[in-house]
C-alpha cells in the first residue's frame, strides 16, 4: 500500500503492521527536546508516571532558551531547576553562552537527521520537518511521557502536498512561501495533516530558507511541515548527523488529503499583518505604515541567511530615528559566524542593538516588550494581539529583508527602494 | 464518562493560547498561580464565571498557537472540565486530554448554548445534552477516552505501568 513520507516515518516508530490516517499510535522518539519553561513542569510529572530517570539519556536534549538570560528571580529559578535536572540525568544540555535557541542549536548540532521522530516540548518544534524529521511539539504531560517512556500518542496526520514551482523573485523568501501557504489554507486549514512540501522549487531552497517555511507550519494548524530529505539535506548533514539515516519519500500514489500548488514566478513579497499570521497581504498594500520597532530573530529567521540579508539593507545605511532594531543570531554558533563575517559591526554602527540568543520578545518575555500603540516588523512567527508587548500593540511578520528595509525607512518600505531592483 | 456542567461560553474562532495565557507569566509552575492569569489577553471577566464544574463552549480552532500546558492547567485548576467546540488547535487538544479534561466536537451544540446553560455529557453514548436539548457529538477515538477516564494521562501511565 502506499503511504506518506509522515505515515512512513510514523510507521517505523509504531511498532504497528500499518497506519491510515485516524489511527491512534505510540511513536518512539529519537530525540526529546524541553526548554526553561516546558521542562520544570515535566519533571514531577514524569516521576508521578513512576519514572526516576529518563528513558535513554543520549536521545534527551535540554535547551534553556526562553526567559535566557534570567529575566528574573522566578525564571532564573526555573533555569537553575533545569540546569540541576540535566546534570543529575546526565542528558545534553546547551545552557547559556553554549547554545542558543533550541530549534537552531538541534539543528546546528546534528540532532535532527530525516525519518527520524523529535518530541519538542515547543510547538515550533515543526521547524524539523525542515530536514525530513517528524517534528511535533508537544505540551509538559506529553514531554514527561516521552522522557519516561520514550514515547507519545499519536493521531497518524493526513498529508497536505504543497509544490512549489518556478523561480522567487528578488526580496521573496522562505518567509514568504510559508506566508503564501497560510494564506491560501488558513489558520487551522492544515490541523490533523502535515504540509509536505515537493515541487521542482525545493531543490533551490536552502536549509535556512525550509527552516523558515517548517517552522510555520504549526500556524497553519498542522503537526509538522516536512521536506523529505535530498542532495541539500545531505550536504547539511555531512560530518554533523549524530545518528544514522535512511531519507524517505512518499510513495507515487499515496493518499492525500490536497494538493497546493504555488507559483513562485508569481509569488511578492508577503507580510502577515495584524493580529493573525493567516492575515497576508503583499507588502504592496501596507508601505508606509509607521514602524517602532524591527526584530530580527526566532527559532527559524535568526539564521545566517536572514543576518546577511538585513546586513545588505543596513551596510552604509543608519536606522530611522523614530525606529529601534534588535538583531537576535539564533545561536552561538551564527552569532561568532556574523561576528566574524563583520555583520554584527554593520548591524551596531547602523544603530541596531544585537542580543544574545533567546527566544526573547518573540514571545513577549523579554529583552524588547511592545508598548500599547506601537508597531513592530519581526521575522518571526506569531502576531498575535499582545503576542510581543502590550494588549494595543501590533506586529506585522515578514522577511528579514522587509525587516531591514523598515528599520532604515521608519514605515514599512519595499526592500527594492532602498536596494535598488536587484537581479537576484 | 458522563458529567454535568455549567456553561461558559467564549465566542471567536482561532482563539490562541497567548491571549489565553500571556507569555509573560509562563515562568509560572503552581495552577493555583496560573488560574490568577488565565485569559489574561482575552477577557480576564472570564475568571469570575469559572464556578463548580463549568464546561467552556468554544467556536472554531480555539486554543491555537503556543504548547504551552499552562492554559488548560489554569482551566482544571479553576473548575473547567469539559470543552465542546465546533473545533480544537492540535496541542491544545491533547493537553486538555493529558489533564484528564473531557474535549467534545459538536458545532450544533455550540450554536445554542449560553453561558448558564446546563450541559450533560455522555461521552459512551456519544450524546450532549444543552438545557435538555439532545445533540450527537464527533467520535472520540477509544484512546483518548481510556486517558480521560483515568483521569489524564500520568494515571493512565501510572495504571499502564503498574506503579
Amino acid at each position: 500500500m502506499a503511504h506518506t513520507l509522515a505515515e512512513k516515518i510514523l510507521l517505523s516508530h509504531a511498532g504497528v503492521d500499518d497506519v491510515v490516517p485516524g489511527d491512534v499510535v505510540n511513536v518512539r522518539c529519537d530525540v526529546v527536546m524541553l526548554n526553561d519553561i516546558s521542562g520544570p513542569l515535566a519533571f514531577q510529572t514524569m516521576q508521578r508516571m513512576g519514572a526516576d530517570r529518563v528513558f535513554d539519556r543520549e536521545r534527551v536534549v535540554v535547551v534553556p532558551d526562553h526567559f535566557i538570560p534570567a529575566k528574573d528571580a522566578r525564571s532564573a529559578e526555573l533555569q537553575k531547576r533545569v540546569r540541576d535536572w540535566a546534570e543529575a540525568q546526565g542528558v545534553a544540555l546547551y545552557d547559556q553562552g553554549r547554545g542558543g535557541i533550541e530549534h537552531a542549536v538541534l539543528v546546528e548540532e546534528g540532532w535532527i537527521v530525516p525519518g527520524s521522530v523529535v518530541a519538542g516540548g515547543d510547538s515550533h518544534t515543526c521547524t524539523h520537518g525542515a530536514l525530513g524529521a517528524f517534528g511535533t511539539g508537544l505540551g509538559s504531560t506529553d514531554v514527561a511521557h516521552c522522557l519516561a517512556f520514550g514515547e507519545f500518542w499519536q493521531v497518524v496526520p493526513e498529508t497536505i502536498e504543497v509544490v512549489l514551482r518556478g523561480t522567487r523573485a528578488p526580496f521573496v523568501e522562505g518567509k514568504d512561501v510559508v506566508l503564501a501557504v497560510i494564506d491560501r489554507i488558513g489558520v487551522s486549514g492544515g490541523t490533523g495533516a502535515v504540509l509536505e512540501f515537493g515541487g521542482p522549487a525545493v531543490a533551490s531552497l536552502g536549509i535556512d530558507e525550509r527552516l523558515a517555511i517548517a517552522n510555520m507550519a504549526v500556524e497553519a494548524g498542522s503537526e509538522t511541515g516536512l521536506f523529505a530529505g535530498d542532495e541539500v539535506t545531505d550536504a547539511y548533514l555531512a560530518g554533523r548527523a549524530r545518528l544514522p539515516y535512511v531519507a524517505e519519500r512518499s510513495d507515487p500514489g499515496a493518499a492525500m488529503r490536497d494538493r497546493l500548488e504555488i507559483d513562485l514566478d508569481a509569488l511578492p513579497t508577503l507580510v502577515a499583518a495584524p493580529s493573525s499570521p493567516g492575515n497576508v497581504k503583499p507588502l504592496a498594500d501596507v508601505l508606509g505604515e509607521p514602524v517602532h520597532q524591527v526584530y530580527v530573530g526566532n527559532c527559524a529567521n535568526g539564521t545566517m541567511s536572514d543576518l546577511r540579508q538585513l546586513a545588505e539593507v543596513l551596510r552604509g545605511r543608519s536606522v530611522h530615528p523614530r525606529t529601534r532594531l534588535i538583531v537576535v543570531p539564533a545561536s552561538r554558533t551564527i552569532w561568532r559566524e556574523a561576528l566574524h563575517e563583520g555583520l554584527l559591526d554593520v548591524f551596531s554602527e547602523a544603530g541596531a542593538i544585537v542580543s544574545t540568543p533567546t527566544c526573547g520578545a518573540c514571545f513577549g518575555g523579554s529583552n524588547g516588550i511592545l508598548a500599547a500603540g506601537e508597531t513592530a516588523v519581526a521575522t518571526t512567527n506569531r502576531n498575535f494581539r499582545g503576542r510581543m508587548g502590550a494588549a494595543g500593540s501590533q506586529v506585522y511578520l515578514a522577511n528579514a529583508y522587509v525587516a531591514g528595509a523598515a528599520a532604515v525607512a521608519g514605515e514599512l518600505a519595499d526592500p527594492a527602494s532602498i536596494l535598488g531592483a536587484v537581479t537576484a | 464518562v458522563i458529567l454535568r456542567a455549567s456553561a461558559v461560553r467564549i465566542e471567536g474562532d482561532d482563539i490562541d493560547t497567548d491571549v489565553l495565557y500571556p507569555g509573560p507569566f509562563l515562568n509560572i509552575e503552581d495552577p493555583e498561580q496560573m488560574r490568577e492569569h488565565l485569559f489574561e489577553g482575552l477577557d480576564p471577566g472570564l475568571r469570575d464565571l469559572l464556578v463548580g464544574d463549568t464546561a467552556l463552549v468554544v467556536d472554531h480552532n480555539f486554543g491555537s498557537g503556543s504548547s504551552r500546558e499552562h492554559v488548560p492547567q489554569a482551566m482544571r485548576a479553576s473548575g473547567v472540565r469539559c470543552l465542546v467546540g465546533a473545533s480544537f488547535a492540535r496541542i491544545f487538544h491533547r493537553n486538555c486530554v493529558n489533564l484528564g479534561l473531557l474535549v467534545v466536537l459538536c458545532p450544533e451544540a455550540v450554536a445554542v448554548a449560553r453561558t448558564g446553560s446546563e450541559l450533560e455529557i455522555d461521552s459512551d453514548a456519544g450524546r450532549l445534552e444543552v438545557d435538555g436539548q439532545a445533540f450527537a457529538i464527533r467520535p472520540i477515538p477509544s484512546f483518548l477516552l481510556d486517558v480521560i477516564e483515568a483521569g489524564g494521562l500520568v494515571e493512565a501511565a501510572r495504571r499502564r505501568s503498574g506503579a
